[in-house]
């Protein structure tokens, strides 16, 4: 376990490395590193003046080793626009995007997972086919349009939930967050259905194809002849089995919805760091958006090595580190 | 033996399943009687129906099979006609089951003592420590060795052969009346097969469980079985004490079947095989099944032989041993 | 099964084609995206003759017929079916030249990230060892990360425009035809027609090309039709986004922009339509894809 651990670290170590080499290779060294580090207003003497404070007279290799300095202690520059350090910037808006992913996640497992097993079971049945359809519909609907109607029918059309913003929040541990006030859920509904609905049409079809396979197997056979109700065998017989691919591709997708989260933060005006990124692409705010990719790739590393600690909890099967029994 | 109450009756049983090719007539007029504690070898080659037969007694046909006439009388309740509510009160607790493959029929993210304590809450109504208390006692009586930690152990963590003990202890855990074992022993070794089929015998005698031993293997139930019946192409073609039925087979089907099995007594000849490929069961030969591949076969045979009276029954116009 | 010579080979063979065929014939609802999808180009492709009105032409736009309803007509006596935007560009012809552009975009991602994904796929199964370990790592690390967030980036770095979206989402695709065919290239390179040809001391490049390639191409053909309407929506919520193509040639995904405050407003046609065109095209595309993934999917036959 510690052994398996130690090394995810390790592997986790090298893709940070690679990325902030890709990183510092995509946004400094194309285009004018000057034009990435300084307001695009400063004028001629605070530009050299910022070339030789920032060294980038120096010779390549050492310019990439102070921005891995930099960036190891924290240090991402300051955002042209806010003047503020962007790494700040984007932590600040990080709860509401990852408050806002959960969610869209619950959604889809809530929705999915029993919709379809439901598929799965009676796939021939006209019930089965429509949830198909749907999932089919669910991969192919364009997230940034959906949230549009959704928008146009539920808050314009209908009136029944805001259209933008993030509502009440509450502080916890100094950090808002909006899924905890009455106020807050309202706001939250809309986007995390729109984000939700791509993930919902994966789950559906990940729950539907185990379901099938696993209704199969002789041992579902053999827990009916056990005399155990339907309830116990989808519930418990089948469900624990479809869960272990579930989780694993949930898991893998949940950066996915974070990434994702920028188009649905974009429709919403969810002041979530998606926003933030989008703003701060359309106004050229560059600090912000390697602060935005570095913080995003860390993530990304956290999740999958949860991913493999789930995966090894659900299947008593997978040994870590490899062991075979 | 003295004539008893019997505990199991399958009478004229029609399991018929209705797939897009045509309808397969997997079990197509089986019968048989099964008497408290005795144990009937049910034997035929795979596609015979045998397991269908197994599986129709309990009610676990699937669409689009289905159960289309006849009776599966236990204790003189017929099953065919129960709800599912009744069945899946008998499943598991007074009929239970055992199948083929013991690599599959254990869930294998469940640990073994879930599943056998769900076996027990299902039945009955008993606190779970007293649920796992008997799920231990089973593993004891199955011959498994430290039964606490193999409680809490997962499916891969035990051999092909300790599964198959942890299934019929699952299977014994409420002292059924009736065992269906169907091919319990084909996937195991020949030495654990062995030792298996010892134990259930023992099982058996010991706790009066009837027992229906679903076998493709002759040689199998011959030293197990009281009784025998050989399946063919969804019919019952032969059956009679295990005496009558391999000393005396009459059946042109059960004297190849016995041909082909390497015996002691015919040390050094050739073995017969039986010609020909069981026929599928969407397309018969129309009459006697057999018919096809039986060298015996006349006109009359294009008619389905009645199965004859007596103990010692076979379907057949010209059973060997007669004038042909 | 064994290997039939070439001079042998019987005529009735069921080649992949007629397969192929004799699968889309037997599944309506295939036939049925097939059907839209050809709708969808063709209609894409003869915009010029067949649209009401040319969108880009800013002198035949009037002010004056602006956010009409669908159906209305303006004082002319011009229909607009769908109705028209701001400027008064009759929508029906801004979806036709939006399609073409979403379309172009698509396609032309796709095909440039397939040849790329091919060459490097086939180099890495090729080459094997270092090589192979190292692109393959790349490839990991590249689809580990999201395609929009990969090509936002790019985008942000090239700037806007039709070739730096195509770019981007060329870049964005390649990775995952080089995993597809190196696996396919694999698997096909262990069977025993790659090793006969490798003892009769066929040229490299020759056993690559007409032996190994044409076996990889099936798998890739599906993954190709899935990610054309991948591309499709990556386009669309790119221009949506404001990073991808120019105001000047909008497509589908720009019209639905551009209509988004409308919308609240109650004016819905001007992003609903171009919404709705844009969800037939993927939904045929995907369909279509379904269909190729069954009956090119050996497995799933029986």
């Amino acid at each position: 376990m510690l052994v398996f651990l130690i090394r995810r670290l390790a592997q986790s170590a090298i893709v940070i490395a690679v990325m902030s080499v890709l990183v510092f290779a995509g946004i400094f060294a194309i285009g004018n590193p000057i034009d990435v580090l300084i307001s695009p207003e400063a004028d001629e003497i605070e530009r050299a003046a910022a070339i030789a404070r920032l060294g980038l007279d120096r010779p390549m290799h050492e310019q990439f080793l102070s921005f891995a300095g930099n960036a190891l202690s924290g240090d991402l520059g300051t955002s042209f626009v806010h003047g503020v350090p962007a790494i700040g910037l984007v932590l600040e808006r990080f709860p509401a995007t990852l408050e806002l992913a959960l969610l869209a996640m619950i959604i889809a497992v809530v929705i999915g997972i029993p919709l379809g097993i439901w598929a799965g079971l009676k796939p021939d049945s006209a019930a089965g086919r429509i949830i198909m359809a749907g999932s089919i519909l669910g991969f192919s609907l364009p997230t940034f349009w959906v949230g549009m109607l959704l928008i146009m029918a539920f808050a314009v059309s209908l009136g029944w939930l805001p259209a933008s913003g993030r509502g009440a929040t509450v502080d916890v541990f100094g950090v808002p967050f909006s899924f905890l006030t009455l106020n807050g859920l309202k706001h939250m509904f809309l986007p995390a259905l729109n984000l939700a609905l791509f993930k919902v049409s994966l789950v559906i079809r990940l729950a539907r194809a185990g379901t099938r396979e696993v209704a199969l197997q002789d041992y579902v056979r053999f827990a009916r002849a056990k005399g155990l109700s339907p309830a116990r065998i989808v519930g418990v017989h089948i469900l624990k089995n479809i869960m272990i691919p579930v989780v694993t591709v949930l898991g893998l997708e949940f950066g996915s919805v974070i990434a994702f989260s920028v188009v649905t933060e974009s429709v919403f005006a969810w002041p979530g760091m998606g926003k933030l990124l989008i703003d701060s692409i359309l106004l050229l705010d560059r600090p912000v958006v390697v602060a935005y990719l570095l913080v995003t790739v860390l993530l990304f590393i956290v999740i999958n090595l949860v991913v493999d600690l789930l995966y090894s909890l659900l299947d008593p099967r997978i040994r870590l580190g490899g062991a075979k029994a | 033996m003295t004539r008893q109450e019997p505990v199991l009756e399958v009478e004229d049983l029609r399991t018929h399943f209705f797939t897009r090719g045509g309808v397969a007539k997997a079990v197509d007029g089986v019968s048989f009687t099964l008497n408290r504690g005795e144990i009937l070898g049910l034997v035929g080659e795979s596609g015979s129906g045998k397991s269908v037969t197994g599986m129709s007694i309990l009610g676990l046909i699937d669409p689009p099979g289905r159960i289309v006439g006849g009776a599966v009388r236990y204790r003189g309740e017929d099953l065919v006609k129960a709800g599912e509510k009744r069945l899946r009160q008998l499943r598991g607790n007074r009929i239970a089951m055992i199948f083929q493959d013991p690599m599959m029929t254990l869930n294998p993210v469940l640990s073994v003592e879930t599943q056998m304590v769900e076996t027990v809450l299902a039945h009955d109504k008993v606190s779970r420590q007293q649920a796992r208390e008997r799920a231990r006692e089973a593993l004891v009586r199955v011959g498994i060795p430290s039964p606490d930690e193999r409680l809490a152990a997962y499916p891969h963590q035990f051999s092909g052969g300790m599964r198959q003990r942890v299934a019929i202890a699952i299977a014994l855990l409420h002292q059924p009346d009736v065992i269906i074992a169907d091919e319990p022993t084909t996937a195991l070794d020949v030495t654990i097969q062995a030792q298996i089929l010892f134990e259930v015998q023992k099982l058996c005698r010991e706790t009066g469980t009837a027992l229906v031993w679903i076998t493709h293997d002759l040689a199998v139930v011959s030293g197990l079985a009281d009784r025998i019946a050989v399946m063919y192409a969804g019919r019952v073609v032969e059956t009679g004490t295990t005496v009558e039925v391999i000393d005396g087979a009459r059946h042109p089907y059960t004297h190849g079947l016995l041909g082909s099995v390497p015996s002691r007594n015919r040390r050094g000849e050739p073995l017969s095989q039986i010609p020909g490929m069981t026929p599928s069961l969407l397309n018969l030969p129309e009459g006697c099944a057999f018919r096809p591949r039986c060298q015996r076969a006349t006109e009359i045979c294009l008619a389905v032989p009645p199965l004859s009276d007596g103990g010692h029954g076979w379907r057949c116009f010209h059973p060997e041993g007669a004038a042909a | 099964m064994t290997a039939a010579s070439p001079v042998s080979a019987a005529p009735k063979v069921e080649t992949p084609l007629k397969r192929f065929v004799v699968g889309f014939l037997d599944s309506r609802v295939a036939m049925l995206g097939l059907v839209l999808l050809a709708l969808v180009v063709f209609s894409a492709l003869l915009a010029p003759w067949i649209a009401p009105q040319d969108p880009y032409d800013l002198s035949k736009l009037d002010i004056m017929s602006g956010m009409l309803p669908p159906g209305s007509a303006d004082m002319d006596g011009n229909v607009f079916w769908l109705g028209s935007d701001e400027q008064g560009r009759d929508l029906l012809s801004a979806i036709l030249y939006g399609l073409r552009t979403s379309l172009l975009v698509g396609f032309s991602s796709t095909a440039i990230a397939l040849a790329i994904g091919l060459v490097i796929g086939m180099v890495a199964a090729y080459a094997g060892g270092g090589t192979d370990a190292t692109i393959m790592r790349l490839v990991d690390i590249q689809l580990s990360f999201p395609a929009i967030l990969i090509a936002l980036i790019l985008l942000a770095v090239l700037g806007k425009g039709v070739d730096k979206v195509i770019v981007a989402l060329a870049a964005v695709q390649w990775a995952y035809y080089a995993r597809t065919v190196r696996s396919a290239a694999l698997v096909e390179r262990r069977k025993e027609y790659v090793e006969a040809a490798q003892c009769l001391a066929l040229p490299k490049g020759r056993i690559v090309l007409r032996h190994l390639l044409p076996n990889c191409l099936p798998p890739l053909i599906v993954v190709a039709t899935v990610q054309v309407a991948h591309a499709i929506t990556l386009e669309a919520t790119l221009s949506f986004l404001g990073v991808g193509v120019p105001v000047t040639e909008p497509s589908l995904g720009m019209l639905i922009a551009s209509g988004f405050d409308y919308m609240l407003s109650g004016e819905f046609w001007v992003s609903v339509f171009p919404g709705l065109a844009l969800l037939i095209t993927i939904v045929s595309i995907n369909l279509v894809g379904d269909q190729m993934r069954d009956v090119l999917n050996p497995r799933l036959q029986h």
